[in-house]
Formats: C-alpha cells, structure tokens, sequence
C-alpha cells in the first residue's frame, strides 16, 4: 500500500507536535511548548466547530461561548478553592464533569432554539447566544467581571496527573486532540454522521426518506459543545486566566476562519487550520507592525484561489461526500 | 420617573436607530438581491468618515465635505465590487465572509498608512454645533436633531425610490426572486453594481454623520457592524421596512435600557451589584431581543415573499 | 503544507542559536502600540527612547535591549506577548502596562518566573494591596490616589452634589472608589460604561442634565477622553456644570481637545512645569526631539527606564545578585522627573499630588501647569493590605 501525500503530511504533523517539548526543552525555548500547547487546545475547538459546521452544515457564530463556560467552570472552582478552600472544587475530576455536564445544558439548550433556523438567521441567533453569555461573563463581578479572572493553580487529578506541569498540560491536551480527531472520525462515518451529512445536502430528502433530522442535528451540536467545553477547560488551565474576551464573537470568528482555511469537512483540515493561523498570528506581528496588511490579502486569495483550504493543497480528497 | 428624560432618551434612541438604519439599508438590500455577505461595509462607513474628515479639511466646510465625500464613497463601493466582490455572488457564505473579513483587515491598515493611527476629529460648524431647547428645559444638541432629519429624508427618499422607480421595483424583483430577473433579460451585473454603489454611499454617509460625534478612527466599522447585521435579522433580510422599523427598536431599545435599567435594578438588587449588573445586562438587550424574534419569527419580521 | 513544515523545521533550527556570553541588558517593555490607544504606546516608546539615550544605552556597563511588545489592548493578548518576553526572549525585567486588566492578567506570568517587573502606568488595588510582591514595584501611582486627590478638591470647593462616570473595568471602578473615598458630599449618580466599545454618551449626558449636579467626575483615559469632553460640549453642558477629571486629558490628545478643555482642573502626581532639574531635562529634551509636550505616561516610562538603570549599575551589571538589585531599587535612588519620593512597603510610590490647569503657553501650545500642591507624600489606602515590610 502507498501512503498518500496526506497521510505522509498528517503523520509528520502528528509526530512533530508529540516531539515539541523535548525539542522545546532541548534547545531552552519553553515557550514553544506554551505555544504549541495553545495551538493544540484550539484545534480541539476548531474539530468541535467543524463536526457541526464542515459536516453538519451549521454556522455556529457563537462557539467561542463554549469555549468561555469550559474556561468559567474551571476558574470559578479554582477559585473558589483558592479562596473559600472547597477541597472538593480544586478536584479535577469534579472540575472536569462539571465543565462537560455545563457545556452539555448550555449547548443543548441553545441548539434546541437555534436549530429552528436556517444560514444566515442560524449564524446571527448563535452570536445573540454567543454574546448573551459573553455579557453574563462580564456581569460575574465577583469572578472579575470585565477584567477576567487569575487562576492561581491549576487543576490537579490526583492519581493520573497534575496539569500545573506544562510538559503533562502538552501531553493532555495532544491526547484530548487525537481522542476528538477519533471520535469525529468515528462519527461521522456512522449512521449517524451520514444523517447529519445529508441534512446538510439536502434536509428535505433526509426527511422524506424517513430521518427525523431534528434530533441528530441537535445531538451532533451538544457533542461539539461539550468538545469545545473541555477545549475552553484546558485552554484556561495553560493560560491561568479567563476572561469574557474568550468568548467575544471576535473569537467565534477566529474558529470559523480557522476551520475555513484549514479546509471544512475533512478530518484534518481544523488541525492544519489551527497550526497555521497561530503560527502566522504568532510571526507576523514581529516581521511588520503593520502585518494585517499582508494577512487580510492572504485570506481573499486562499478564498479565491484554494477552496477547500490547506486540505486542499495535499491533492484530491480520498472520498468526496459532495 | 422623570417624563422630561424619558423624553430626551427616546430622541437619542431614534438619532441612534437612524444611523443604525442608514447602514442597514444598504446592508440589506446587498444580502437580499445579491446574495453577498459583506463585512466589509462596516470598512466604507470608516471610509465615509475619514473622506468627510480630508473633504472637509481642505474645503474648510463641513457640508461641502460631506458633499464631496458622499459620491467618493459611491465611487470606492463601486470600484470595490467590481474588483473584489463581483468573483463571489456564487461563492457560499462562508467564503464571502472570509474574503470580506480580508477586506476589513485592508481597509484598516490601509487608513493606518494614509491617516495615521491617531483618532481624528471633524469638527462642527458653528450652526450645527450649538443645542436648542425643544422642550422648556430640555436643551438638544442641533447636530443630533439634524442627524434625525437626514436619517427620515433618506428613509423617505428610498422609500420612494423602491415604491415609485422603475429601478425600485428591479430591486424588490431581486430580493424576491433573483434568477427570475436576470431571466427576464435585466442587466443584473448593472443593477448589482448601482444596489451596491447605492448601499456604500448609504454606509459612507452614516459614517459621516456619526464623525463629529466620535472620533475618525481605525476600526469604527467593526464596532458598529454587528448591530447593523442585528437590525437587517430582525428586520427581515432583503426588506427596507423591516431595516427601518428594527433599526428603531434596537436604538430605542439600546439607549433607554442603558437609561432606565440602573433604576429599575436597584429597586431589586443592592446598590454594588446593580451597578455592575446593569451595564452588563444593557448590552445584553439587543442580543435577547434578537434570539427572542428569530425563535418565534425564524426568518426575522418582515421576510421578503418568496425567499 | 510542505513549505509550512521547512518553515517549522527552520523556525525550530533558529532557536538552537546558543545564548552569547556577553549578553545586553534586556527589557521587555509591554505597552499598546495598535488601536486607538495606540498614540499612548507611542509616547510611551519615545521617552523609554529618550531615556536611553540619556544613558547612552548603557546600564552597570553593558548594553541594554528593549523589546517592545503590543497588548491590543486586551488582557489575553498582553498576557501572551508577556508570556513570550518572558519565556523566548529571556528578559531580565518586564516593564510597561498602561490598563489595569491587562497588568492584572499578566501578573502571574512575571512575578516569581524570574524577571522583576515595574508598571509604567497601570496601579490595580489588588497589586497594591493582597497580591503585593517583592519582584515588582511600580513608577506611577495607585489607581485611588489620583481621584483621592481630587475629592479633596471638591470638597476644598465646596461642592455639595456630584455626578461619576467612568469606564467599567479594573481601573474604572478604583478611580470610582477613590473618590468616593474622599468625597465628602452626596454623590447623585453614577455610570459605569462598557469599556473599551462604548463611545455614545448620549444617554449618560441626558441623566446627567436631569440629576443636574454641581460638579461632574470623569475619568476617560486615551481617546475616550475627547469624545467626551466634544459630547458633553455638544450637550451643553460644558459651561453649565463644571468637569473635574483624572487621567482623561493628557498631552496626546489635549491638542484635540483644544479650547473644549482650557481650563480644565485635574489632579496628578506630576505636571510638566514642575521645578526639578531631571523633569526640566525631560521636558526640554522630548520637546526638542519630538516636537510636542511629553504626557504623564511618558514620563512614567522615563523613570522606568532610570530605575532600572540604578539598580543595574548598583551591582556593576551582574544581574545574578538579585536580592542587592531589589534592596537598590527600594531606594528610589535616582532622579526622578517627579522630584524626589520613596517607594512604600508595597513598592507603590509615596509621593505628592498635585492640582493642574490645562492652560495655553508662551508658544500658544496647549498644555497643564500646577495650580496647588494636594497630598504630600501620600501613601495609597491599600498599603496595609500588603503583607511585605
């Protein structure tokens, strides 16, 4: 069997991010190991985005919120840990489930309301969503209102890990990456996900052939929230910090360009969009103050000419579903 | 309850709901006929602004300026669709709000270059820059009346030109049923030029109406672009009425809540947390106020027949 | 994605670079250089260079390298370029900060790693009070001081009612408390507005005219400052009720501001006319550079720039001997562009405040001189908080 330039790429890319640290550590730039951690956590949300948008067809323009109740939830028991000394919320199995079961209400009551519309009504009701909950955060004025909120340790599994430690932090968020990848995998080459992907073509058809779209549309959004939750979890344990700007709509636009550019609809494109965009973020700035000069072009040319994305760019998709 | 301040809000309510309505109108006539998600129109209301602030400048008068700069921003929509956007009416909307966020990212740092960074100031002319009493006691800036005065003409002036022109009823054909126009032998490339010309000269104009209230600066558009996309979903996409009549209630909606809402909260709630709550939940109002229409109504009030 | 790969590869290949023996001297300086606040990260880099070449770029014998780094203007963006000054570039101090948000954010990512660090401006209460520490000490003020100082002019003047307004954030709310610290008489109303977004008062300046107090209290830092002064201007309120303000004009936008602001009280711990050789030298030399007054955020900067330099040439460049550069900066040794002061148990300055007038000077520029003398050697409220000696 003949590997594919893709599977050449994805292999590459999956090894080289498992060797960050060392490499980090080896040549004293830590720092790359804080970044490419940032990098994996939000590949995770761009996967979460990209079951429902790349697969499902929904625009969810909101999604950042997610990322912000995973982010509260871990802040607010850390808090209250640190300053009430609750044992139990500095646990991070409680921190955990408590972050799953919050995005999964929020994510379950939102999409039950937004699903009733279609494009764009369904892209402008998940940001009034996304920026109710923004405002909620910045209404919080115990837990920092406007300003955010310093998180002064992080979560502990007593037994299995310590995420205080940013090597074991790399390697959790790597693994909750390759487990997302899996279970979007696994998804969508389901029953399931061929309901979903039909929805997206054409929701009529899947009706008139005996689906219910409805419920599988709803379940596959609550499974992105709770995806994007645990994203928003880890994201403010590698910063120490969460604030309402994490989940300002400016963010939800960041997660659908990334998606976009990485490519929507394949397995790998959120990843490959995800690496990208923070790199470029993370260099262009010190190249020119003036870099969205030269990054605002760039985004009309990869629309004009690589649709489809970086996945694009690695030849022909192995199975096209539309 | 002070009825006078009520009052007083409600204009300020309505002078807001009529900017908001300047730059829907043009925001919603693009999205229903051409189909085109364009971020980019927060980038001509800056763009509106900075031409008023160089026009006014060098002719030393405000509505020279604003005269000048009205048809320099009709000529830049124009020269933006035909170069960047007229690839993309048949891209889906996700490629059209990248490559219109693209566009954001240009213009800003275009008007960087040009301008500088600093915020500039348009100053008033005197006859505008003074406030009268419209109510014994209630003294009104005349610049925020005469915002109001523009903002009816105009949405009586398109009125007129969707109800009573040829052209008009080419546009309502377009919102409603895009194919079936351009089958009928109408020049659509034509008609998608002068509609977007149109909308930019509409968001130009808004954003030299709101200069000399704010500051000429480096990301006004975005600012204000959400609220505009808020109005034309409540409205109804593809309607001017709907644009005019929600434009209305989120001003209203927006600067009486910012108002009242501290009042109404510390009758409930201690003092400390009212006034940490009340901002907050101020800016929440629009949000509410949209999911609120589009879960009962899910094409927004005023949907275009046979979208 | 081939060329992305070569480029990590060569990213990755770069930073192999080995650390050089004879290192500078490195500075992050964290500061808004983008934005509408840009114009302050602006001034802010001219006195840093400024003072750099006061010293000839040289502190205890070697060179010294200044990295400037962009916050946006928001707290996850400072907190990330913090986090790579502090982790890529290695810096051996952090310096900068003009909000408070962003400081408070950042904090945790200086303090303890490492790196001393000194704000150039921003002065939350909790930095000053429970999360004081011996890494980090500040060359402006407290947030309350300043309209602390300015409740004591209201009441000096006797104002019975008063009206606040101030943007809701960390700042905000402590230019909020300080002056209702002092304040003696009844406050009639008060607004916190969205910060940074909201730039309409319309509705505030129509409360306003209705509570119709004696005196209004703003603060509005940056650009927000003339858009208020120009509104309430507009709602004529400007000659009817009299504006008192702190940190709202400064010498970036007071030319904006023009008339609308002459004769505009408001207090500060440093003016541009005050009587010092280091201050005459500063003034003088920043005009002369850069054409125009330099503001009070400049002048932070320049004293951060001073105190580090004394406590690097106070252990002859060898900065291992951190505890000796920490006791030497606790002096406040050197001259500072405010006169002489010295640091609190927090590491907050202890200093004087000062009531100035915004007024048009012998070139027709405008600019602020003292009018009186409020605090001597005030101390912020906050310091017993703090659980250093």
């Amino acid at each position: 069997m003949t590997l594919s330039v893709r599977s050449v790429t994805v292999i590459l890319v999956l090894l080289g991010l498992a060797l960050v640290p060392p490499i980090a550590s080896w040549v004293d730039q830590g720092y790359y190991t804080v970044l490419f951690a940032r990098m994996l956590i939000m590949s995770i949300a761009a996967i979460a985005l990209n079951l429902i948008l790349g697969f499902g067809g929904m625009v969810s323009f909101g999604h950042a919120a997610f990322l912000g109740v995973g982010g509260y939830v871990a802040g607010i028991f850390i808090f209250h840990y640190f300053e009430d000394g609750a044992e139990w919320m500095g646990n991070g199995y409680v921190q955990l489930a408590a972050t799953i079961v919050a995005s999964a209400l929020v994510a379950l009551f939102i999409g039950a309301i937004c699903l009733r519309t279609r494009g764009v009504y369904f892209i402008m009701i998940t940001l009034a969503f996304g920026q109710m909950l923004f405002f909620v955060a910045v209404g919080l004025e115990i837990y920092g209102g406007d300003d955010g909120l310093s998180l002064y340790t992080r979560s502990e599994f007593p037994g299995l890990f310590d995420l205080n430690d940013r090597t074991t932090l790399y390697y959790v968020s790597y693994g909750t990456m390759l487990a997302c990848l899996l279970v979007s995998w696994r998804l969508i080459n389901s029953r399931f996900g061929m309901v979903l992907r039909g929805a997206r073509l054409n929701d009529r058809r899947m009706k008139a052939i005996g689906f219910p779209t409805y419920p599988y549309r709803l379940v596959a959004f609550v499974i992105s929230g709770v995806m994007t939750g645990i994203a928003g979890f880890l994201l403010a344990n590698q910063t120490d910090f969460v604030s309402p700007s994490m989940m300002h709509w400016t963010k939800s636009g960041d997660l659908i360009i990334i998606v976009v550019l990485g490519g929507m609809g394949t397995l790998f494109g959120p990843l490959f969009g995800t690496i990208a965009y923070l790199l470029l973020e993370d260099i262009l700035p010190s190249i020119t103050e003036s870099w969205q000069l030269f990054f605002g072009p760039m985004l009309i040319l990869v629309v004009l000419f690589a649709r489809g994305g970086i996945d694009s760019l690695l030849g022909p998709r192995s199975r096209p579903d539309d | 309850m002070n009825w006078l301040l009520l009052f007083e809000q409600i204009l300020n309510g309505i002078q807001l709901g009529l900017l908001l309505f300047l730059l829907a109108a043009g925001l919603t006539l693009i999205f229903g006929i051409m189909d085109l998600v364009n971020l980019a129109h927060g980038s001509l209301y800056m763009m509106g602004a900075y031409f008023a602030y160089s026009f006014a400048g060098w002719t030393d008068s405000f509505v020279i300026g604003v005269l000048l700069a009205l048809p320099a921003t009709l000529l830049l929509g124009i020269v933006v669709e035909v170069v960047a956007l007229r690839t993309l009416y048949d891209r889906n909307h996700l490629d059209q709000v990248l490559a219109t966020f693209g566009l954001i990212l240009f213009f800003n740092e275009l008007v960087r270059i040009i301008w500088g960074p600093a915020g500039l100031d348009l100053p008033l002319p005197d006859f505008l820059n003074t406030s009268v009493e419209i109510l014994p006691g209630i003294p009104y800036p005349t610049y925020r009346l005469a915002v109001i005065a523009v903002g009816l003409l105009v949405a009586l002036f398109l009125y007129l030109l969707v109800a009573r022109t040829r052209i008009g009823m080419l546009i309502r054909a377009g919102a409603s049923n895009r194919e079936m126009v351009g089958a009928l032998g109408v020049d659509i490339k034509l008609l998608y030029t002068i509609v977007f010309g149109l909308g930019a000269a509409l968001a130009g104009l808004a954003g030299m109406m709101a200069a000399p209230i704010l500051t000429v600066e480096v990301g006004m558009g975005e600012r204000i672009l959400i609220d505009t996309f808020v109005v034309i979903v409540i409205g109804g996409i593809g309607s001017i009425r709907g644009a005019f009549l929600a434009a209305l209630i989120i001003g209203l909606i927006d600067t009486v809540g910012r108002s009242i809402l501290p009042d109404l909260l510390n009758l409930m709630l201690p003092q400390a947390a009212a006034s940490t709550a009340a901002p907050a939940l101020s800016s929440m109002l629009t949000y509410v106020l949209m999911a609120l229409v589009l879960a009962i109504r899910p094409a927004g009030l005023f949907p275009p027949r046979g979208a | 994605m081939k060329r992305l790969i070569v480029g990590m590869v060569s990213a990755v290949a770069l930073l192999a670079t080995p650390a050089m023996a004879a290192d500078p001297v490195k500075i992050g300086f964290v500061t808004t250089l983008t934005t509408n606040a840009g114009a302050i990260g602006e001034d802010m880099r001219n006195a840093v260079e400024l003072a750099l070449d006061h010293i000839d770029r040289k502190m205890g014998g070697r060179d010294v390298e200044v990295i400037y780094a962009d916050d946006q203007f928001k707290p996850d963006v400072g907190k990330q370029e913090t986090v790579k000054l502090v982790e890529k570039e290695h810096v051996d101090f952090v310096a900068g900060y003009i909000w408070s948000h962003v400081l408070l954010a950042s904090y945790k990512s200086v303090v303890g790693k490492g790196p001393f660090l000194i704000s150039s401006n921003a002065g939350p209460s909790q930095i000053a009070g429970k999360l004081c520490d011996p890494d980090f000490f500040s060359t402006s003020w407290q947030n309350d001081q300043t309209p602390m100082a300015m409740g004591e002019v209201l009441n000096q003047k006797g104002i019975k009612s008063l009206y606040i307004m101030a943007p809701n954030y960390a700042a905000g709310k402590n230019m909020v408390a300080g002056v209702e610290r002092t304040y003696k008489g009844e406050v009639v109303g008060k607004d916190l507005t969205k910060f940074p977004d909201q730039l309409d008062f319309s509705a505030e300046l129509a409360k306003i005219r209705a509570a119709n107090p004696e005196a209004v209290f703003i603060f509005y830092p940056g650009g927000h400052g003339p858009q208020f002064f120009k509104q309430y201007a507009q709602a004529g309120l400007k000659d009817k009720i009299p504006l008192y303000s702190v940190f709202s004009v400064d010498s970036i936008n007071i030319d904006r501001l023009g008339d609308l602001a002459l004769g505009t009280l408001m207090t500060q711990f440093w003016v541009p006319d005050l009587d010092f050789p280091a201050n005459k030298k500063f003034v003088a030399d920043y005009k002369a550079k850069y054409g125009k007054y330099p503001s009070f955020y400049g002048a932070q900067s320049y004293d951060t720039i001073m105190l580090i330099k004394s406590a690097v040439d106070a252990v002859g460049g060898d900065l291992s001997k951190r505890d000796e550069m920490r006791a030497e900066m606790k002096k406040a040794n050197f001259d500072s562009v405010r006169g002489p002061f010295t640091f609190g148990n927090n590491h907050f300055p202890i200093q004087n405040f000062y009531l100035r007038e915004v007024i048009k000077d012998a070139d027709g520029k405008f600019t602020t001189s003292v009018v009186q003398t409020v605090y001597e050697n005030h101390q912020d409220p906050y310091a017993s908080e703090c659980e250093m000696k």
